[in-house]
């Protein structure tokens, strides 16, 4: 109970700081410990190194299960609903593209040594991107995100650099194929683990509770010394990194890059879909969604193989989460998981039940 | 660029203008009931274009006449929307949250466009829509016309009904203090869902306009969204005058880039104009009313 609302227990009294919430809980690291197990097992279950086709959704997860733990860096602790995030992810898939072939970077293992610049140079823009749109609050800095994105997409179609709509080619690592797709998968893996390592020590630092004094109340926040444009600018760069990242290794797994795929949409939507779906501001929430969603998505193009139907289903599932469960799957089992423990009695749930179960979304 | 380009740009704006300002009236005015940025908004246009196109094509029925079934039915669409989700998002996030809601509107209509039509592009037809009347020099298509006509005659209606009825007095009334309309016998939620059933069905007028100047498929709605934004968020969002003043402004300035530059970069004054906005003046340049900026 130290962050700033702490400090003023008085104005909201149901509040439990969000950093109490899983698993950052007793038996968390443990939980962290078999879950890494398990996906570092997967590849060599039945069915996984095998399948071409469980490997190549395997890769998606892991991109995901990366790009949004990094958008959640910035939307989950700071509160501000960022839906420009594909900006990044396409600037680092063409700053992949673009070095292998102005550098003519050998395909294979060397390329993987890129994937840094990706990050950094995506990180690079999100700096003035981050000072035009943090001038605006809330739903406003929504819609300038939203706006950014459409400019870098015209930009991607236009420029000459970037290859017009056909976009640019990269050259395919030289691996045969269920090797191809386990060793992306385990590249995406250490990208995984690295961002979540980033935003657990995010959570833990006096920077992450600035980030979330900010999203609990900015101008209270402000008021005691938080210095917000700064804070919310820091953690905007931050979570552009590996979102970068995620881009490039994408760009060399699809052996390319163009505007509508670099620049996707349904990329912003997605990275807010499951971030809401597991519970944003959480550690675990983030990787939850992106595992049910994308895998669930990847299944779902391969069975239906349509559009149409496929775009229904998505939609009244974002819906359905959006309203029965606002507050995402991870916030709402361990909410239940408290009050189980506070009708068993016991110290721990005492105090839990004593500040009672958090009112506030998020 | 020639003189006579400049122009015809110029005029060319101010037609498409209207078409565009009767595109983003619906957006205007949901955000100014609801505080709801409805990102379906693009999406709600195409729905509209390809009612339009679905009368026209299997029962012959005329595109101006047809907005006789095609209004209310999407009027009908805006008032469930309302009533099904608008009013179930929390008053604290609302906005932000409602992005969320609208953007999944939208990817479910373009589902069932996609469903029902394919990606295919198509295009309303009418005899006027290849017609045209010649002015000096110039050629001005004739649904371009009727379009103008059609906004200012709809955008008029609003005015209307939103400041000349006691609907709209209502409604204005529950939109500076919710809590006072409620005590003076205001049914707020009534009116909101009416509000925002308005809203969607003049969209349904502004998509047959569309749908009979551009060809579309179930994904223009992405194109179109970023556009209607801009016009709305420089017209002020919730001002229908500022967005039909907005709409002729930006679609003037996007022609002229078009003629004077290449017609690829003139997207990018739309952007611009949203950023620039939101970052320099969040209320808009015509809107007055205070930014509700948290």
């Amino acid at each position: 109970m130290s962050s700033a609302a702490g400090t003023d227990p008085a104005a909201e009294p149901g509040r439990t700081p969000a950093v109490t919430v899983l698993p950052t809980q007793r038996g968390g690291w443990l939980v962290a410990i078999v879950a890494l197990a398990v996906a570092i097992l997967f590849p060599f279950v039945e069915g996984g190194a095998g399948d071409e086709g469980t490997m190549s959704i395997a890769f998606f997860v892991v991109i995901y299960m990366a790009a949004v733990s990094a958008w959640n860096i910035f939307t989950g602790y700071s509160g501000y609903l960022a839906l420009g995030h594909a900006v990044f992810f396409g600037t680092g898939a063409y700053t992949l593209a673009l070095a292998v072939k102005d550098w003519n970077v050998p395909a294979g293992w060397t390329t993987m040594w890129l994937l840094p610049l990706c990050g950094v140079v995506a990180g690079a823009l999100a700096i003035p991107l981050g000072l035009v749109a943090l001038r605006t609050r809330r739903h406003v800095f929504v819609v300038v995100t939203i706006a950014f994105f459409f400019i870098f997409q015209t930009l991607a179609t236009n420029l000459s650099f970037t290859g017009g709509t056909a976009g640019i080619q990269v050259v395919s690592p030289p691996w045969t194929y269920p090797v191809y797709n386990v060793n992306f998968y385990y590249v995406g893996l250490v990208v995984v683990v690295a961002t979540l390592a980033l935003s657990w020590s995010v959570r833990r630092s006096r920077f992450g509770l600035q980030l979330m004094a900010i999203r609990d109340d900015e101008d209270r926040a402000r008021g005691m010394g938080v210095k917000t444009t700064r804070v919310k600018l820091a953690a905007f760069v931050i979570s552009a990194v590996p979102v970068g990242i995620a881009g490039g290794l994408f760009a060399n797994f699809q052996n390319g890059v163009y505007p509508q795929g670099a620049f996707d949409p349904l990329f912003d939507l997605a990275l807010a879909l499951m971030g809401f779906i597991g519970g944003i501001g959480t550690l675990s929430g983030p990787l939850l969604g992106a595992l049910v969603l994308e895998s669930l998505q990847q299944k779902f193009t391969q069975i239906f193989s349509n559009d149409g139907l496929y775009l229904i289903i998505y939609g009244a599932l974002f819906l359905a989460v959006l309203l029965l469960l606002p507050r995402g799957i991870v916030p709402s089992v361990a909410e239940q998981i408290r009050s189980w423990r506070a009708r068993r009695g016991g110290r721990t749930a005492e105090a839990a039940a004593g500040s009672g179960l958090p009112k506030v979304a998020r | 660029m020639s003189f006579d380009a400049l122009v015809e740009a110029i005029i060319d704006g101010v037609l498409t203008g209207g078409v565009y300002a009767l595109m983003a009236a619906g957006l205007s005015l949901i955000f100014g009931v609801m505080d709801i940025i409805n990102i379906a908004q693009g999406a709600m246009v195409v729905l509209g274009a390809y009612l339009s196109y679905v009368l026209s094509v299997h029962l012959g029925i005329d595109l101006f006449l047809g907005l006789l079934i095609t209004v209310p039915a999407m009027l009908l669409l805006g008032m469930f929307l309302e009533w099904g989700f608008m009013r179930r998002l929390r008053e604290g996030d609302r906005t932000s949250m409602s992005i969320l809601v609208t953007y999944a509107f939208a990817i479910i209509i373009e589902g069932f466009l996609t469903l029902s039509f394919g990606t295919d592009y198509d295009q309303l037809s009418a005899p006027y829509i290849n017609s045209s009347v010649h002015i000096l020099n110039f050629y001005l298509p004739d649904i371009y016309i009727f379009g103008f006509a059609l906004a200012a005659v709809v955008m008029a209606g609003l005015y209307v009904i939103f400041f000349r009825t006691k609907f709209g007095r209502g409604l204005r009334a529950s939109l500076q203090n919710r809590t006072a309309a409620d005590l003076i016998g205001i049914n707020v939620n009534r009116t909101r869902m009416l509000a925002v059933g308005i809203g969607v069905g003049v969209t349904a007028a502004g998509g047959m306009v569309y749908g009979a100047t551009n060809a579309f498929n179930p994904g223009s709605g992405y194109d179109l969204i970023s556009r209607l934004l801009a016009i709305v968020i420089l017209g002020g969002m919730g001002s229908i005058g500022g967005a039909m003043a907005s709409a002729v402004f930006l679609l003037v300035a996007a022609d002229i880039v078009a003629v004077a530059w290449e017609p690829t970069w003139s997207i990018l004054v739309f952007y611009a104009a949203i950023i620039l906005v939101l970052s320099f003046r969040p209320q808009g340049l015509f809107g007055a009313r205070a930014a509700r900026a948290q």
